[in-house]
């Protein structure tokens, strides 16, 4: 069953010729258009295109010209922008945008061979941790609690792109962490997703959120294949002022190097009274492995960690409403009609947004306003420097963390939605690595006693993914991750 | 901190949001929640800290020549315009 392939299989497949990219390529857009009415993970499906580039790349792959990704069938998050391929970051005020260019990260697949299979679903403006905030409708979790067929969500904001890879809809995706928005989709969904360092992937044409935390990732069934993606998506851009000018290791060798001799911090911080007591179970498990295979475990503070989320919800809604007043009505997207200039903005605005993107703008802007600037945003900004010293010093002692994800696996649809700060607390485990700008990897370690995945967190380093692959690659090889959702298209 | 409805409404007038009075109650009562919950930030002692002003950690900020590397596509620029005459975006008229 090609669809059941992880990347690097199906990589090796191609590279063999025991089958074809079109042919991969045919039995992704089989399983689309069998499986996402279920799941809604693509808002766009661009099977013509797909197909050509398929062609493409077995008359590359005929003449022996391989790339690192050629003729691979990926999910691409709608918040990068793709040339010519509508692009609507889940708003309905980018409903009719069509983008006259290619984000650089889009731009590095297709250089190394990719195909793209269509847009992935994604909360608003990435703004959301449930895809529930999805103006194309919520995206379905292919996995469901044993006995109960009840709809859950993938996570968020890259629901779409994580239901996909879960789904066998594509070999991996595309994604973007502004708080969490790699790791819990991954988590919910029994996969491996890892955002790198800040600054590791361009963020040139990627709708921006919240610019000093948005990074750019990718989604795959494992460690591995998160590797190998990550090595085409990264690379220095002048284009982004933020892009790391150093040059990209090879992700995909950092897998084998085992973790003996490492030594890996558990911050105490992360052990709240309310865990789940599987999750603190499989968090052992964790830390079990990994002495087993020759790792040093210890205890190690990160003091600030409890108020990360509450900085996290000053820092990017005040970013998010400086980035969003370009949505104007006027020079593309969608508008709205007004007697006056200041209405035409009000109605494009108050009828384009969703709920969620009008509360953080709100709360954004009212954190910047005359007066409040101090208190609020200035604070912040000296809280997250707190959080960053936290990570500073505990890396200079340890070389790797683990923590689990997410609080809790996946919820059902509908639920946690009775106000903003229930839903905010899924990234308690996430957002801090945003904040310090450190690289975060999590990897499907579990079940729990409903049969949904769990995951664990590795956090490494600045620019030091290798560390973090070679962590998550031992945890994964130890805790044999081998559970399979329910709902699959034709394996 | 509490916002009462004349601040919200002045908060959505300066993010150019539309709201309705429903809306206007039921944003005052989540921002009133989420703001409330910020609060606890001021437990932190954030004396002599230098703020955090962005997401790049230890790299000085790039500065690029200024010099044009990029223009001469106006069609493309306005490709997405909701509504253009020409070479121009069109706004209801500003000026009587």
């Amino acid at each position: 069953m090609l669809t059941d392939l992880t990347l690097a299989e199906a990589r090796a497949g191609l590279r063999a010729g025991r089958f074809s990219s079109r042919e991969l390529t045919q039995a992704f857009l089989d399983a689309i258009a069998v499986l996402n009415p279920k799941l809604n993970a693509f808002i766009t499906v661009t099977g013509e295109a797909a197909l050509a580039q398929a062609d493409a790349a077995d008359v590359a792959l005929a003449r022996g010209e391989q790339r690192n990704l050629t003729g691979i069938p990926l999910a691409i998050k709608d918040l990068f922008c793709t040339k010519g391929v509508r692009t609507t970051a889940g708003s309905r005020i980018l409903a009719p945008f069509i983008p006259p260019y290619e984000s650089t990260v889009t731009a590095n697949l297709l250089r190394d061979g990719a195909v793209f299979l269509g847009k992935a679903n994604l909360d608003e403006f990435a703004m959301g941790s449930s895809n529930m905030a999805s103006a194309y409708g919520a995206v379905t979790n292919p996995w469901t609690r044993r006995g109960d067929n009840r709809a859950l969500v993938p996570g968020g904001s890259s629901g779409g792109s994580a239901a996909a890879v879960a789904g066998r809809l594509a070999l991996g995706a595309t994604a973007t962490d502004t708080g969490g928005s790699i790791r819990q989709p991954a988590s919910f969904c029994g996969i491996a997703g890892i955002k790198p360092t800040y600054g590791r992937c361009s963020r040139w044409g990627v709708v921006a959120f919240a610019s000093s935390l948005d990074q750019a990732g990718p989604l795959a069934r494992t460690v591995e294949d998160c590797a190998i993606m990550l090595g085409s998506m990264a690379g220095f851009d002048a284009k982004d002022s933020t892009s790391a000018d150093l040059p990209v290791p090879d992700f995909a060798a950092a897998c084998a190097r085992g973790v003996k001799g490492l030594r890996i911090g558990v911050p105490r911080e992360y052990r709240s009274d309310g865990m789940a007591p599987e999750i603190e179970a499989l968090w052992t498990q964790g830390l079990d492995w990994l002495r087993a295979e020759g790792a040093e475990i210890v205890d190690v503070s990160l003091p600030h960690t409890k108020y990360g989320l509450a900085t996290y919800y000053i820092v990017a809604p005040a970013e998010a409403s400086s980035n969003l007043a370009r949505y104007d009505g006027v020079r593309f997207g969608a508008r709205s009609q007004g007697r006056d200039l200041i209405e035409l903005y009000e109605k494009t605005r108050g009828e384009g947004f969703g709920d969620e993107v009008k509360r953080r703008v709100l709360i954004g802007t009212y954190v910047l306003s005359a007066g409040y600037y101090d208190a609020y945003y200035l604070r912040a900004q000296k809280v997250r420097a707190l959080i960053l010293q936290d990570f500073t010093e505990v890396f200079q002692r340890v070389d790797a963390l683990l923590t689990p994800t997410t609080p809790t696996a996946a919820f059902a649809q509908g639920e946690r939605m009775d106000d903003p700060i229930t839903m905010y607390l899924n990234d308690i485990f996430t957002v801090p690595a945003n904040m310090s700008g450190s690289p975060g990897l999590s990897v499907p370690a579990g079940l729990d006693a409903h049969g949904l995945p769990l995951g664990l967190q590795v956090l490494g380093r600045h620019f030091d993914e290798e560390t973090v692959f070679a962590v998550g690659a031992a945890l994964e090889r130890a805790a044999g991750f081998s559970a399979r959702p329910g709902m699959l298209a034709g394996v | 901190m509490s916002l009462d409805p004349a601040t919200v409404r002045r908060i959505a007038r300066l993010a150019r949001i539309r709201l309705d009075d429903a809306q206007v109650a039921q944003m005052g009562a989540e921002l009133n929640s989420i703001l409330g919950w910020i609060e606890q930030l001021n437990e932190v002692n954030v004396d002599g800290v230098t703020p955090m002003a962005g997401g790049t950690h230890n790299m000085a900020q790039r500065l690029r020549a200024d010099a044009v590397t990029d223009g001469g596509i106006a069609e493309q620029v306005l490709a997405n315009a909701p509504d253009r005459e020409g070479a121009f975006y069109t706004v209801p008229k500003v000026v009587e």
